[in-house]
């Protein structure tokens, strides 16, 4: 009788606990099995007055039910908490497709895009990135690289020079990257560095001309490379390298033309296949006597070449740009073209 | 330089076409710049002599013409220029011509009917402008096509010569060239010596026989100076650029172009005594001929009479003896002026002539007696006279000394390996005569080529020939060390991607700026300046870089920008000590318009000073001190002087709103300016213990006058050494009720540690005190 009672006692509670909503609901239905005056706490004080015999078996038969009960409760608990988590995280649901907030994100000149790509492609085969003054000695930019007082290749830079107070014509505007050569070569000779010299040297330079294809500032970046053994045909095959790993096109033609720079001989124009014709992307040759002898390197020990890359014309070709003015105009709906 | 190839091909004409000439010539370093043809594309247009001419019954402007174009019958033809007439041979478009824009068809033209079109030289694209028909000469042969009487199929090369290649200045040359890339036959103008036939001469003497090497000349009396040039002549000038000016100046001209050699005639009735070629002495004025007055300096060369200077040697001649149409007797020059002679002389008055851009170059100096025949030769047949004997004064010639190629560094520095005969054939096709023993060419270069001195130059004329597509393209060997790498130094890129990542966008304004900037930003009185700028606005060198940012901005706004966010990086130009100069790499900000792009769940603010001081922190990677300090660019009250380690490296503020209304700003903009060597500076990290127990945190909260530097303050507590204390931090500001006027509340968290155990109460009660204790001595501080 009493175990019949006291085991019916378990689909009343499940019963009890599924009708709770809530947690204080179910905590309250919990009281009538389980409180201080809960049914069961009373049938355990109840063991008590039991014989020894008798109370293990009544005691075990109580605690099956209590277990019983306690389950019910542990799973009606648990299924109103994820009830209501899964009512609160319903409630907390994002338009996922609202935009960011935040600050926003710049872009680097397309020019530096270049010059970046440059410096890391020449790195990879151990070029160091130097530098040098833009505002230059008439020495280092001309007479120094076998250009002298009144060589008609001066007419052909176009030359800025500075108003100096004592109305000497020494400073000037440097016309291209190629004075950087003699301050490296000679530094290099001052410090016994070990050969071989490898640097490019980009850069900005400066000539009075100023047009839709012309600025009076541009960048350029040159490349030197000093050594025992080294020949024009390294030279060739160095520009040729770069110019495919620049504009990942390995099919790209190099053509070397025959041309005329003071301060190098053999010299050359670097023309490469664009469009089905050729275009015309820097100067090179073979380090001239004269500059060596400058710097004080041996001309019949070492040879070297040497060649200098429009920077500006390298990033219209590889990006589609069609007008120099828009690198100097900063017109930022061009700039942010190339943020990235 | 430009020229005919009709003309070129007279000289030497190599079995190839018009565009594979072009290409051996760009190839070998004669670049051919242009390649146009000659007036229009058209056909079917014959010579035709008008053999009647009757008025068109029913127009008044128009003439009946018959023209006889070499068929059996007379063509009729409907013609309404006014020059029609019988007797003259013009060009005759044939039914079924097609002409720029248009075709010839049998028409009638009011009724009458017309079997093609008499030409003007506009029709056939020769002349923008022409008034009647192209009348020919009469020997023009009937019936011909004109394109083959005018030398249509002509194709004009324009070459970009090198400074070296003074040798192909002339048609010559270029032949001599040709010939010598391709192995075609060269057959060069006759020159045969003229007898005299008068004895008249003029006495010459030289001054300097090294800087004029030869001056050689002859008079030629009697000559008719209004001659005629001959159309073949006069066509060939016109296709290398020159104009038809009158026979004699034409026939210089031509001489010139062929020979390279630069002429000159004097009226000879102008010139007083004896021809002295001299110095100029400083000052002496000359008239020139293209009605310039110049005072010479002392180390230019003339041509000098009784009466002074008559031509500045080798630039041009001068206006008082120049030939007019009322000349009669002349006095032909040729000379060898060499090139440090001329070079940049005439340059000093803008000047650069034909004339002085070969000499400067370099003018072969073994045709100037050939040269003068020729034109002597030319006057006689064209302008008539008698020609007297030729005076020379030979001084001087440059030497050609015997250059060496080594074979072995011929191949070592072309990195190929060329056989000793293809070299020596090389050089014969040169024509330049040498001696081989045991592999080394003794090269004597020929009297036209300056650029022939050194073992080099010999290199690159057999690369040249031999073609540098020949030469392969090779890969270095080179030893495999890598690059050294400083860690405490830091790369450009650290600073471009930081900017970037804090929505700047990268700029790259002019190193030249208006001088205003200068003045009105930065107080230079004294900028650095350009002789020569390309505009009055972008006279000076920049000492900041702020200017060209403030620039953007406004270019900007003008395009309907609203939030602009710049910064560049570059040098900036200042004077230094003994007139020299120095530059410093910069990095340069500037922010404009809203902290933060326009976006919803953020209210808008504009960009202030601290904002900006959170870029600069990043870029000094937190290192940087703000000392309050006044800047002629900046907000009085919101610049700083940016520290480093002590030493100012820069500034950072807000733009003084007296250049805000200057440059239209409708808000204010920040701005920040730092030396970016010091930034690259940096500390290699190096490790410090990390405590095992946990720190303590203490907050605290003191009055401060209001003028009470933030940072100082920070900058004491920290700078305490109290025992235990790792950190402290600024976390509150506070002002208004409660705080009294001219006061302000500041809270900080100050953290406490200890690396060997937990810190006691007392400990961290002490420390605090002790910190409190700072404040009070040195900022009069008061606990809240």
């Amino acid at each position: 009788m009493q175990n019949t009672s006291l085991e019916s006692l378990i689909p009343e509670a499940e019963r009890d606990f599924a009708a709770c909503a809530n947690i204080n609901d179910l905590e309250q239905a919990k009281a009538k099995y389980l409180g201080k005056s809960g049914s069961l706490t009373e049938a355990m004080k109840g063991l008590g007055k039991l014989s020894n015999e008798e109370r293990p078996a009544a005691g075990a038969a109580i605690n099956v039910v209590k277990q019983a009960v306690e389950a019910a409760l542990k799973a009606r608990r648990d299924a109103i908490l994820l009830a209501e988590q899964e009512k609160q995280l319903a409630g907390e649901s994002l338009d996922v497709t609202l935009p960011a907030r935040g600050q926003g994100k710049g872009g680097l000149h397309p020019v530096s895009l270049t010059l970046a790509r440059v410096e890391s492609l020449f790195h990879s085969i151990g070029f160091d990135v130097a530098e040098g003054p833009e505002i230059e000695t008439d020495f280092y930019n001309f007479t120094a690289l076998n250009i002298p007082d009144n060589h008609p290749a001066r007419a052909m830079h176009d030359t800025f020079y500075v108003d100096a107070k004592d109305g000497s014509l020494d400073y000037v505007l440097r016309t291209h990257t190629s004075p950087v050569q003699v301050h490296y070569m000679q530094d290099a000779m001052k410090n016994k560095s070990d050969m071989p010299l490898k640097i490019i040297a980009p850069g900005r330079v400066y000539r009075v001309d100023s047009d839709a294809t012309h600025s009076p500032m541009f960048h350029q970046v040159e490349g030197l490379w000093v050594d025992e053994n080294i020949s024009f045909a390294n030279l060739k095959g160095v520009v040729q390298d770069f110019l495919q790993r620049f504009f990942e096109r390995d099919d790209l033609q190099v053509r070397f033309r025959p041309s005329f720079f003071p301060f190098t001989e053999p010299s050359a124009e670097m023309d490469m296949s664009w469009n089905g014709g050729w275009l015309e992307i820097g100067g090179c040759g073979m380090v001239h006597p004269e500059v060596f002898k400058h710097v004080g390197i041996d001309a019949e020990k070492y040879r070297g070449f040497a060649f200098g890359l429009g920077v500006e014309r390298l990033t219209m070709l590889r990006y589609g740009v069609n007008d120099l003015r828009h690198f100097f105009n900063n017109d930022l709906r061009f700039l942010q073209q190339f943020g990235r | 330089m430009q020229f005919s190839e009709q003309w070129l091909r007279e000289y030497t004409n190599p079995a190839i076409d018009t565009d594979a000439l072009s290409h051996l010539l760009t190839m070998a370093g004669l670049e051919v710049e242009g390649l146009d043809g000659v007036g229009a594309a058209f056909t079917k247009v014959v010579i035709a002599e008008i053999i009647s001419a009757e008025k068109h019954p029913d127009a008044d402007r128009l003439q009946l013409l018959k023209v006889n174009v070499g068929a059996a019958e007379p063509l009729q033809i409907v013609c309404g220029a006014t020059n029609a007439r019988v007797g003259i041979k013009a060009p005759c478009a044939l039914v079924g011509a097609v002409l720029p824009g248009f075709e010839i068809k049998q028409a009638k033209v009011r009724g009458v009917e017309s079997f093609g079109m008499m030409c003007s030289e506009k029709e056939l694209g020769l002349a923008a402008e022409s008034a009647g028909i192209l009348e020919l000469p009469a020997d023009a042969p009937i019936g011909q096509d004109i394109r083959e009487f005018l030398g249509l199929n002509d194709k004009l090369f324009t070459l970009k010569l090198t400074p070296n290649r003074s040798d192909c200045l002339s048609l010559v040359g270029i032949a001599r060239e040709v010939a010598a890339l391709t192995g075609a036959e060269l057959a060069l103008p006759n020159a045969e010596a003229i007898k005299a036939t008068i004895n008249d001469s003029k006495a010459v003497s030289v001054a300097d026989k090294e800087a004029c090497a030869i001056y050689s000349g002859r008079l030629v009396k009697g000559v008719n100076a209004q001659a005629t040039t001959h159309a073949w002549m006069v066509r060939r000038l016109e296709r290398s650029g020159l104009h038809s000016i009158s026979a004699i100046v034409d026939i210089t001209n031509y001489v010139l172009l062929e020979l390279g050699q630069p002429m000159h005639a004097f009226d000879a009735a102008k010139l007083s005594g004896e021809i002295n070629v001299r110095w100029a002495s400083q000052g002496e004025e000359i008239a020139l001929l293209n009605q310039q007055a110049v005072k010479l300096d002392k180390d230019m060369l003339v041509i000098a009479d009784n009466t002074g200077a008559i031509a500045f040697a080798g630039v041009m001649g001068g206006a008082s003896t120049a030939v007019s149409d009322s000349t009669q007797d002349i006095f032909l020059e040729s000379a060898f002026f060499t090139p440090d002679t001329i070079a940049g002389k005439g340059r000093r008055y803008g000047i650069s002539t034909d004339s002085s851009y070969r000499f400067e170059r370099g003018v072969d100096y073994g045709r100037t007696l050939q040269a003068l025949e020729r034109a002597t030769a030319l006057v006689l047949e064209i302008c008539g006279g008698q020609a007297g004997p030729v005076t020379a004064v030979a001084g001087t010639l440059p030497v050609r000394a015997p250059t060496k190629l080594r074979m072995a560094k011929l191949n070592s520095i072309l990195g190929i390996n060329l056989e000793e005969s293809l070299v020596a054939k090389l050089f014969d096709q040169l024509g330049f005569a040498y001696v081989l023993k045991a592999g080394v060419f003794e090269v004597s270069p020929p009297s036209y080529r300056f650029d022939i001195e050194r073992e080099e130059d010999l290199i690159e004329e057999i690369a040249r020939l031999h073609g540098y597509d020949n030469i392969p393209a090779i890969a270095p060997v080179a030893d495999l060390r890598m690059l050294p790498d400083s860690e405490a130094h830091a790369a450009r890129h650290v600073f471009q991607d930081a900017l970037v990542a804090n929505d700047y966008q990268e700029v790259v304004t002019y190193s030249f700026v208006d001088e205003s900037w200068e003045r009105d930003l930065l107080a230079n009185a004294n900028p650095i300046k350009l002789k020569n700028p390309i505009a009055s606005n972008l006279s000076v060198m920049r000492s900041s870089i702020w200017g060209g940012l403030l620039d953007v901005l406004v270019y900007n706004l003008n395009r309907q920008q609203t939030r602009v966010r710049l910064f560049e990086i570059g040098a900036t130009y200042h004077h230094a000590a003994n007139n020299t100069y120095a530059e410093t790499t910069r990095i340069s900000g500037l922010a404009y318009g809203d902290a933060l792009p326009e976006q919803w769940g953020e209210a808008a603010r504009s960009v202030d000073f601290y904002d900006v001081k959170a870029d600069v922190d990043t870029l000094t990677f937190g290192r940087a001190e703000y000392v309050a300090a006044e800047h002629p660019a900046l907000h009085p009250g919101q610049s700083a002087k940016v520290m480093l380690e002590g030493k100012p490296v820069g500034w950072i503020g807000k733009l003084h709103p007296k250049w805000q209304q200057h440059y239209q700003l409708p808000k204010g903009a920040v701005l920040f300016e730092l030396d970016f060597a010091a930034l690259q500076q940096y500390k290699v990290p190096t490790y410090a213990e990390v405590s095992k127990f946990p720190p303590i945190r203490r907050d605290m909260a003191v009055l401060v006058d209001e003028k009470v530097s933030v940072g100082e303050l920070l900058n004491a507590m920290q700078g305490a050494k109290v025992e235990f204390v790792t950190e402290v931090g600024l976390f509150d500001v506070y002002r208004g009720k409660g705080i009294p006027d001219n006061q302000k509340s500041l809270a900080f968290f100050v953290l406490m540690q200890d690396t060997q155990k937990s810190l006691t109460d007392a400990e961290a009660d002490k420390a605090m005190a002790d910190l409190l204790d700072v404040v009070k001595k040195q900022f009069a501080a008061e606990l809240r």
